[in-house]
């Protein structure tokens, strides 16, 4: 049986969720008090201690990226990335639609150890719902006194700023999301020389974390660093929302304790995934998103852990995993992935832009039965120019990551299912 | 098909204010202008330029980035059907082939009432409730081809506006900071 604490999920059940009044009747807001109450760099050390992963995808421990700035170099800004748009993912959402709260929460304590200036939450454009909400807590959090002028009359001044995007997945990259921030096209700064720490928003110092990391600050200022190590592994702790979809008889968002839980009983739970449909099996499934290479049966007893699923070749990512059962045909799965890709390149690299592209095309003629057989080494190729050597990290020759993310599909699909890209190119004679 | 009007440059104020450049409120600027004119003229881009302090060109070169933004005018009501990965492998392209079939048009097309525009959607951030849809970015999770038929046949009748406004309109609900509660402006 998975162990499974509600850490950030605990008030999704209830119907006044989104609210001031339901959030402060189950203990919001204490935690900012006790955070004011501690010198800004002592909420930061508690945070190192917990060693709180980052949920947006890179998982870089959050305190450790908070310590990365200059520390004589003002104003500096957080800016929460709520953008959310990877495929299979499916948390961020959930979090601004029902416990707007806890997210403000955490932007305060977060704003405070880091000694912002201000703060920008940015919500993905389509999210309509998540809008309201947030306007709405943040509307009555500043009435109430929690954000603004002398919050909770400690002399603390703190702007929290709704802002929200209009409809483009790279601007969930973290320096795309800052030029969109700043009004421009979302495309990604080349980094280095610059990070966010040292140069971001603006030019200045800037922290960008994802919705879900800093929905756990005020479960680890109530209950301390070392009950949150206590939870999970100590070296991936706390709990993690992961989307389970595809497949399985109950797909669903489920909060489980983080590097203890496996896939096979994520799949196979009955308080989870409660088996493959149809009594299936599992054919393939992807551990975290659209952009992570695939895994197989003989990796269903890892833990959802970075550090094995990491080692295998793959990556948790932003918590998405979808699973595909033996009726799944790989060459449409993985061409719907490159499609993707192709369509969200922002274009501002080659290899990206032209790479991508030019592999859609190519899936497009194979599955038309119009493929060549040399066509399945061409895509292995391309893939290849985008990210050198198809290993694992990614290497790449893009600006950002987006181009290589194009290559996982395509190195895994090719890689294990071979024949059934030659099933295509033997076919031939035009679409069935 | 203009300029903001008054009370949308009210409101373009407020939104520049929240930022210390004016530049950042550009994209909710011209949500603003979407939100009067079901789509962003090339006048409201104009006036968005004057108001942020850049060129129209500037305008036009952030917002036509953004798969939201229409330059011409579309349907009421903005279908858009989800076929990315999770909702392909349960359903997703059947459900916009149907969608196709029902409204009579192709996809990217507006049917010739003016009331629906078909559109296909990458991920939604609804993958565990596929197939899903949105309607002016309002979600319909586990959609079958009888639900789409009802909902497209209730919103012909005049049925969901208070849950759904008219394309443009994303939140009905907009942060307001009052000047007291302010903390002072970043200067630079
Ligand atoms: C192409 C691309 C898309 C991304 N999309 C998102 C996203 O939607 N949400 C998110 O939080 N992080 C996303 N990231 C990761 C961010 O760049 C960044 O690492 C993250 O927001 C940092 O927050 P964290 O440290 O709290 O995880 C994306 C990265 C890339 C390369
Ligand atoms: S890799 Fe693709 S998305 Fe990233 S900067 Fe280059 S073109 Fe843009
Ligand atoms: S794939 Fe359809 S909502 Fe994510």
């Amino acid at each position: 049986m998975p162990q499974t604490t509600k850490m950030i999920t605990s008030r999704f059940d209830q119907p006044d969720s989104f609210t001031l009044s339901g959030y402060e009747r189950t203990g919001g807001y204490r935690a900012l008090r006790k955070a004011l109450a501690m010198e800004p760099a002592a909420v930061i050390e508690e945070v190192k201690a917990a060693t709180l992963l980052g949920r947006g995808g890179a998982g870089f421990p959050c305190g450790t990226k908070w310590g990365f700035l200059p520390p004589t170099v003002f104003p500096r800004y957080l800016v929460v990335n709520g953008d959310e748009s990877e495929p299979g993912t499916y948390k961020d959402r959930l979090l601004m639609e029902l416990d707007p709260h806890q997210l403000i929460e955490g932007v305060l304590i977060c704003s405070w150890a880091i000694k912002a200036k201000q703060a920008f939450l940015y919500c993905r454009g389509e999210m309509a719902l998540a809008q309201e909400r947030l306007a709405q807590a943040l509307n009555d959090a500043y009435a109430a006194g929690y954000i603004g002028k002398n919050i909770m009359g400690t002399g603390w001044d703190l702007d929290v700023v709704l802002h929200w995007g209009a409809g483009a997945y790279i601007v969930g990259e973290e320096t795309a999301l800052i030029e969109s921030l700043e009004g421009n096209r979302g495309m990604p700064r080349l980094k280095p020389p610059f990070f966010p720490a040292s140069k971001g928003l603006y030019m200045q110092p800037t922290v960008v974390n994802n919705v879900e990391t800093l929905a756990n600050l005020p479960w680890i200022v109530n209950n301390g660093a070392s009950a949150f190590t206590a939870i999970g592994d100590p070296k991936a702790p706390g709990t993690r929302m992961f989307a389970l979809s595809g497949h399985v008889n109950r797909p669903g968002v489920y909060e489980v304790d983080f590097g203890t839980t496996t896939f096979r009983e994520m799949f196979e739970d009955p308080s989870l995934g409660g088996g493959i449909r149809n009594g299936g099996k599992v054919k393939a499934f992807i551990p975290g998103g659209a952009s992570a290479p695939w895994f197989f049966e003989e990796h269903l007893d890892m833990a959802l852990h970075p550090g094995p699923v990491g080692a295998a070749g793959s990556m948790l990512g932003s918590g998405a995993i979808v699973v595909f059962d033996e009726t799944t045909d790989m060459v449409k799965a993985a061409w719907r992935i490159v499609k993707f890709f192709a369509k969200e390149s922002c274009g501002k690299c080659s290899p990206c832009r032209e790479g991508t592209n030019w592999l859609e095309k190519i899936y497009r003629r194979i599955l038309d039965g119009h493929g060549r057989p040399e066509d399945i080494d061409l895509l292995m190729d391309v893939a290849d120019n985008i990210s050198p050597g198809l290993a694992w990290p990614p290497r790449q020759t893009t600006i950002c990551p987006l181009g290589p993310s194009a290559a996982s599909p395509i190195m895994s699909s090719v890689r294990r299912f071979r024949h059934e890209y030659e099933a295509y190119v033997n076919r031939g004679g035009g679409a069935t | 098909m203009a300029r903001l009007n008054a009370l949308n440059v009210e409101r373009a104020k407020e939104l520049i204010g929240h930022y210390p450049r004016p530049k950042s409120a550009t994209i909710p600027l011209c949500h603003l202008a979407q939100e009067q004119d079901g789509f962003v003229t090339q006048e409201a881009m104009t006036h968005v330029a004057e108001l942020v302090g850049c060129t129209p060109a500037e305008v036009y070169g952030t917002a036509s980035f953004y798969e939201m933004f229409k330059f011409q005018s579309v349907g009421k009501y903005l279908v858009g059907v989800c076929t990315n990965i999770s909702c392909m492998i349960l359903g997703g392209d059947e459900l916009l082939e149907h969608a196709e079939k029902k409204l009579g048009v192709r996809t990217g097309s507006t049917t010739s009432d003016g009331l629906f525009t078909l559109e296909e959607m990458e991920c939604l951030a609804a993958c565990t409730e596929a197939p899903c849809l949105q309607v002016n970015y309002r979600y319909r999770e586990r959609v079958t081809h009888d639900q789409f038929d009802q909902l497209v046949d209730e919103l012909r009748a005049g049925k969901h506006t208070n849950e759904i406004p008219a394309h443009g309109t994303v939140a009905r609900v907009r942060q307001s900071i009052p000047s007291d509660r302010r903390a002072s402006k970043d200067v630079f």
